[in-house]
């Protein structure tokens, strides 16, 4: 390998093996929302019907879209900023856009992760009683008035300092000993967890019904536009593709993997991961629906309701409640740490590769402002509310606008998806046809902007939540806005002499024919 | 559980499962090129 390259990437660290990629990977990928969303948005869109745009949507967006961030990182051996850089030098700011989405999903998830850690431990006791919804907005989060307040609540800023500390230590570690060797353990971990619970939660009584309820076919379903639409939404979520991860990934993975054939492992380990999700939350919601006398409709939900008041229900009423609470908060705690790993990364990669900073460096220069904002507006009583209103917007118009904007431009504008499906095809094991290249151009642009648009008038026409226009303005549409801006900003900021903006696999070929 | 959901939910478990276990046996066939030093990012 030439040593212009060689140089680089021992600067920049790398996996070990094809094997700890893919876990870490798949611990990119399997993170709250395919615990939490992808049960309630099944069973909301045709049940067991809602297998069909499911899969259409995986085969035809999510792991073309996977492919595309794969061949990007994996040619170019770049943080999103540098293989966008080297891929064009207009393209630049794509990645920085992406960049600054990834700081601001850091900020807030890590705080999901610490209330996570912190019901696991109250689900020994069952700390929340008989009124579990009480207990989270009352007891727990001492939630107020919506607004940006500065009163810190104990219970959630000690675990959230702690979440913290956890990560900066792996992110300090480095891509292998770090990243790497935390996936390896988590992940088989968080799967044999999962497993555990699933065959607790079958146990109970009433399982079959919650099941009866998540598979039963609505066939009519299908002719909705809203169904496929939740279907590619969900897989374009779940998949953590569109937003640097996987670019960065990429470019930590030896020069001659198999990048299609991994791709493939971890989208099916993704969707296999969310099934396995769906039959836990399903058969534990019918035990819940059973024991209230109730129907599964009347107790099915999703998000931060499913985990932090249906659940807690749940364990009040289940024979063996505090094995599930642990085992269910605990899959959240992990699942979530892996994620947040590789969203944070997104952002010290970046930085490193722009000031040539050392590891240790640039994981403190990113991870300790991202912790004290995170700390100073998710660990008071109005964090809560901040976390809601960020995290809806910067989904919407942060990674699905960024997404489609780097998929039009890498097709369209700088024309090198074709020069990208040549180099996965250089050594992959499931060949990349020109299909592909539709796929990544038109399909799925076409259906994330479908999205896009459907989201734009339905927020346009009734503003998100009830909470002031001031929060929806600064917190959503202006973060949204501010991250394009800081995007096409930092990319104006002139690389380092030594950093290399060519084209690696070039120089590569060239020094290998030379030597 | 009716058996039409018995049906869709063994459908979902063959496909999503099952085409995780064909991705796994894929890649092992074509154990590919591991890199010959692992650096250590510093």
């Amino acid at each position: 390998m030439s040593a212009t390259i060689e140089h680089s990437e021992e600067h920049r660290g790398a996996f070990s093996s094809r094997k700890v990629f893919i876990l870490a990977a798949i611990g990119s990928a399997v993170g709250l929302g395919n615990i939490w969303r992808f049960p309630y948005v099944a069973y909301e869109n045709g049940g067991g019907a809602f297998i069909i745009p499911y899969l259409v949507a995986l085969l035809t967006a999510g792991l073309p879209f996977l492919l595309l961030d794969y061949g990007l990182g994996h040619r170019y051996r770049g943080s999103a900023p540098l293989a966008f850089r080297r891929a064009h030098r207009s393209a630049e700011g794509l990645g920085w856009w992406q960049v600054a989405i990834c700081f601001v999903i850091a900020v807030y998830y890590a705080a999901v992760i610490a209330w996570a850690a912190r019901y696991a431990f109250f689900s020994i006791d069952k700390a929340w009683g008989d009124d579990p919804e009480g207990f989270l907005f009352g007891s727990y989060l001492q939630a107020g008035d919506p607004g940006i307040g500065f009163d810190f609540v104990s219970g959630v800023t000690v675990p959230l300092v702690l979440v913290w500390v956890a990560v900066l230590a792996i992110m300090a570690l480095g891509v292998q000993k770090g990243i790497g060797a935390t996936s390896v353990v988590f992940i088989p971990v968080l799967f044999i967890a999962f497993i555990a619970l699933v065959v607790v939660a079958l146990t109970l009584e009433g399982a079959s019904t919650g099941l009866d309820a998540l598979f039963t076919p609505d066939w009519g379903a299908l002719g909705e536009t809203s169904v496929w639409i939740a279907a590619f939404g969900q897989i374009f979520f779940s998949l953590s593709v569109g937003f640097g991860i996987m670019i960065t990934y990429a470019s930590y993975v030896g020069r001659r993997s198999d990048m299609t054939g991994s791709g493939l492992v971890v989208g099916f380990a993704n969707s296999g991961f969310e099934l396995l999700a769906g039959i836990g939350v399903f058969a534990a919601l019918g035990f819940m629906a059973t024991a209230a006398g109730t129907t599964v409709d009347q107790v099915a939900t999703d998000g931060l309701g499913l985990a932090f008041i249906a659940f807690p229900a749940i364990i009040n009423e289940a024979p063996a409640g505090a094995l599930i609470g642990v085992l269910f908060f605990g899959s959240l705690v992990v699942a979530g740490v892996t994620s947040l790993v590789s969203v944070i990364e997104v952002v010290i990669s970046a930085v490193r590769d722009k000031f040539e900073m050392s590891r240790v460096g640039a994981s403190m220069a990113v991870g300790i402002p991202a912790a004290l904002i995170s700390i100073t507006l998710l660990g008071t009583t109005t964090g809560v509310y901040v976390l809601d209103i960020v995290d809806h917007f910067i989904n919407r118009f942060g990674i699905l606008v960024v997404a489609v904007a780097s998929m039009i431009a890498l097709s369209w504008v700088f024309k090198k998806t074709g020069l990208l499906r040549e180099h996965l095809n250089r050594d992959g094991s499931v060949r990349v046809g020109t299909w592909w290249q539709w796929l990544i151009g038109l399909i799925a642009p076409a259906a994330l902007t479908f999205i896009l648009v459907n989201e734009f008038i339905n927020n346009l026409q009734k503003p998100y939540g009830d909470y002031p226009t001031w929060m929806l303005n600064t917190l959503g549409w202006g973060l949204a806005v501010a991250v394009v801006i800081f995007g096409f900003l930092a990319a104006r900021m002139p690389w380092r002499d030594t950093t290399f903006l060519g084209d690696p696999e070039i120089q590569a070929r060239e020094d290998e024919r030379s030597s | 559980m009716s058996a039409s959901a018995i049906i869709m939910m063994l459908v979902a478990m063959t496909i999503l499962w099952g085409g995780l276990a064909v991705a796994i046996w894929n890649i092992n066939r074509h154990p590919g090129e591991e890199p010959e030093v692992v650096h250590r990012d510093l």
